[in-house]
């Protein structure tokens, strides 16, 4: 058994850790190069980000052949599992910033524009006429349509459905996890794939949602403090399902390769959870941002 | 098993020169970077206080024009926390808590390469700003829009060099958790843990909850500017007031992150030299977890002139008031420490004293802005810069330095030289007091912060406090040069190093090999 091997493994120096901290920073240097609209800024901004790829085959793929030669005690895989679950709560709280934003427009800061408690004299000298509404642009109706106007997103139809589209795929990574310790390769093959599917099918939606919204809506980032809280919310979102799509993509692929055992499959549990992470903040913003 | 594991019985380096410090993976080589970049970002960031302090020697603009003064008042801040204080205390903790709870690295060694090796880049960044057209970011180190949307080209390198150090400051405290929940050897029981891991694992969790929060708020100014959302903007819907929440929801916290590791390293140093357990272990954690908790529901304390809801008001300054109960319990448990203990005064016990006096005069000035209506009073004078700097230049500096002198014939193998030590804390100590004394009384006086002009009145005070501040920067030349002599050579240090000091890191020879505990110790 695995806890048989007392000694903790420490690799002895890594390239990969120097690697992943430059492209870091051509990433943030071409990002900023971009936004000061410098023309190299995209093509920087790109070499970071394949820098950053070819760091993550190097840097996981050591991992995966230490793992392989039997290098990891149980006591590395709990210290994986652990980094792992406090990195989701690292992430948890980038969204709780977010939603943060969307609960004090909604509770105070709209009411205080339209007047209410503090924001008496506010309303009145600044944005008179402006009553308490959501979902709103402002007292200065900002982006919309040439009228300032807008029609928010309902919550039937296109998000009803991913809703239950990304709530299916934790299932079926559930249903996977089980097989694979139960040892059912082929039903673990199907269910994370299924997730896959379904986690593409669930952004092409989205991708659907989002044209919808910029033709037939006027509703855009520009579009006063629901278009902002509406975007960059589903927008942060999305971009953690394209990486659990991602995660789950290489998962699938190692699976083919027959890794991952019963007892040991550290990296197959570490995309489950961050699938299901993924999964309860679209259920916190299915209920906050489209359906209240 | 062999052949696959033979890497592991090399007894040094893996490479040498610039290599070896660019891809190492062992705790005591990172902290030893992470500490060595902590002392050059001192460096910088104090020379910035001096120029800060210059220009402010007398009334009239003399020196630098307003733009830079700004410049340097904002990036001192970012510099100080940022790239001096908390590389710091991540450096500490690399260095002792695998030797203080025996285990034989970090738990995640690439990973703690990583959390270090970003910070650098992230400064270069930083300070690259001050080069660009429009210069550094002005607006202060708490970025309130719409004030810093006005940032020049800078403004972008701000905020990405922001979430790197962000994303470095969380995978360090992921590391280090989880080095202290894992990586503890046999009958190490989390009662038993000493209490510099204590708070650096609550610290931890602090890191871990409020960092992501700060790379949320400057993404939403970074999309405000560039992208235009209406977050802060009242015409959108959106609120300006709401980015202070938002920030001081991370910064709060995080000003518990600069001084609880302090105080773990007082809760060692005081107990060695007064050859005493330390009093009230227990109380002391669970104090350490009642501020951490508590710093959570402060924020709005930082706020109290922005016009909140009398409830706010009261809310927060009930909830801050709250949290001089627990500090008043460790302040009491180190006296309580000392007392009718064999107390001998090396340099690390020195810092340790004046640690517990001028932190306690820093927490007495915190507990006077709590108080909603003299904070009105208060808000934005030189009584806050008095205050803050209290708590983190003789509180969170002080202890770094205890720290370093009490492990440094640890890490070197050599004690430093005793008297240039107590030249050292004596000049330190004599200068940071002039240097921030007199601020109170600017303070009490309404001198704004944040301005390079004052008005006459003002000038004797700030003359002794400049003065005050050559001094205390030219006594940190002298900590350079024995840190350099030390690492360099001097009277060989004992396993023990000092008379009876408890833990494990006291069990190694000094210098503390390049591993150890490679099988773990029993507790």
């Amino acid at each position: 058994m695995a806890d048989s091997k007392a000694e903790y493994y420490i690799p002895h120096g890594s390239p990969w850790p120097i690697v992943a901290s430059v492209s870091m920073f051509v990433m943030a240097l071409g990002g900023a190069m971009w936004l000061n609209n410098s023309d190299a800024g995209r093509a920087v901004l790109l070499l970071g980000l394949v820098g950053l790829t070819f760091m993550m085959f190097g840097w996981l793929g050591t991992v995966i052949k230490e793992n392989i030669a039997g290098l990891y005690s149980g006591r590395v895989d709990r210290s994986f599992r652990q980094g792992m679950a406090w990195f989701i709560f690292s992430e948890v709280m980038f969204f709780v910033g977010f939603f943060g934003a969307l609960f004090y427009a909604r509770v105070l800061a709209v009411p205080w524009l339209g007047g209410d408690g503090i924001g008496e004299a506010t309303n009145s000298l600044l944005w008179s006429g402006f009553e308490t509404e959501w979902p709103t642009n402002g007292p200065g109706d900002i982006g919309g349509d040439a009228q300032g106007g807008f029609k928010p997103m309902g919550w039937g139809g296109l998000p009803l459905l991913n809703t239950a589209l990304l709530l299916t795929s934790s299932v079926t990574i559930t249903i996977a996890h089980h097989a694979l310790k139960n040892n059912n390769r082929r039903l673990l093959n199907i269910g994370t794939l299924l997730t896959v599917l379904l986690g593409g099918l669930f952004l092409y939606f989205q991708a659907v949602e989002y044209v919808h919204a910029y033709q037939d809506l006027d509703l855009r980032l520009s579009t006063g403090i629901y278009g902002s809280t509406f975007f960059m919310l589903t927008g942060f979102h999305g971009a953690h399902v394209t990486l659990g799509a991602i995660m789950l993509t290489v998962t699938w692929l190692r699976i083919l390769k027959g890794h991952f055992t019963p007892n040991e499959h550290f990296g197959f549990q570490a995309v489950s959870w961050y699938w299901h992470f993924v999964d309860v903040v679209w259920v916190c913003l299915f209920i906050f941002v489209y359906v209240l | 098993m062999s052949d696959t594991t033979h890497e592991e019985h090399h007894d040094g380096p893996h490479a040498s020169g610039m290599w070896r410090w660019l891809t190492t993976t062992n705790h005591k080589d990172i902290g030893t970077l992470y500490l060595v970049f902590s002392l050059i970002m001192f460096l910088i960031g104090g020379t910035m206080a001096l120029i800060i302090r210059t220009e402010l020697f007398q009334p009239g603009l003399q020196l630098v024009d307003p733009h830079f003064f700004n410049q340097m008042t904002t990036m001192h801040a970012l510099v100080m926390i940022f790239g001096a204080l908390m590389p710091a205390f991540v450096g500490l903790a690399n260095w002792q808590i695998p030797l203080m709870v025996g285990a034989p690295d970090m738990a995640l060694p690439r990973m703690n390469n990583w959390s270090f090796w970003i910070l650098p880049p992230a400064f270069l960044l930083l300070l690259s700003t001050l080069f660009m057209p429009g210069g550094a970011p002005a607006g202060g180190w708490t970025l309130y829009p719409p004030l810093i949307l006005q940032t020049g080209d800078a403004f972008p390198f701000v905020v990405f060099s922001l979430h790197m150090l962000g994303a470095s400051s969380i995978l360090g405290a992921i590391n280090i958790i989880v080095t202290i929940t894992n990586m503890r050897a046999p009958g190490m029981s989390f009662m038993k843990m000493p209490l510099f891991v204590w708070t650096w694992l609550i610290t931890a969790y602090l890191l871990i909850g409020a960092m992501p929060v700060l790379a949320g708020a400057i993404t939403m100014l970074l999309t405000d500017r560039y992208f235009d959302t209406s977050f802060f903007l009242a015409a959108g819907g959106g609120d300006p007031v709401m980015f202070q929440h938002i920030f001081w929801f991370f910064g709060h916290p995080e000003v518990y992150i600069l001084i609880l590791p302090a105080f773990g390293i007082i809760s060692q140093v005081i107990p060695t030299f007064a050859r005493k357990p330390l009093f009230g272990y227990t109380s002391m954690v669970i104090a350490t977890s009642a501020i951490a908790f508590l710093s959570y529901v402060v924020w709005a304390h930082h706020m109290f002139t922005v016009g909140m809801p009398q409830a706010g008001l009261l809310f927060f300054m009930i909830s801050t008031m709250f949290i001089a109960v627990p500090t008043g319990v460790k302040i009491f448990n180190w006296l309580a420490t000392l007392w009718r203990g064999s107390i001998s005064f090396e340099t690390p016990m020195l810092f340790a004293i004046a640690f517990v006096v001028l932190f306690t005069i820093g927490g007495f000035s915190g507990l006077m802005l709590a108080l909603v209506p003299a904070d009105i009073e208060y808000h934005d004078t030189y009584f806050v810069v008095a205050h803050f700097h209290y708590v983190l230049v003789p509180g969170a500096i002080f202890g770094v330095i205890a720290g370093v002198y009490y492990w440094l014939p640890k890490w070197t193998g050599h004690m430093y030289n005793e008297t240039l030590g107590k030249w050292h804390f004596w000049l330190s100590t004599i200068f940071v007091n002039v240097l921030f004394f007199p601020q109170h009384f600017l303070g009490l006086a309404s001198m704004p912060r944040r301005i390079p002009d004052y008005a006459v009145q003002f000038t004797e005070f700030n003359m002794i406090s400049t003065i005050g501040a050559f001094g205390f920067g030219l006594s940190q030349l002298l900590f350079v040069w024995m840190l350099i002599k030390c690492v360099k050579g001097g009277e060989k240090a004992t396993e023990k190093v000092w008379d009876e000091p408890q833990g494990l890191e006291w069990t190694v020879p000094s210098p503390a090999p390049y591993h150890t505990f490679e099988t773990a110790p029993k507790v």
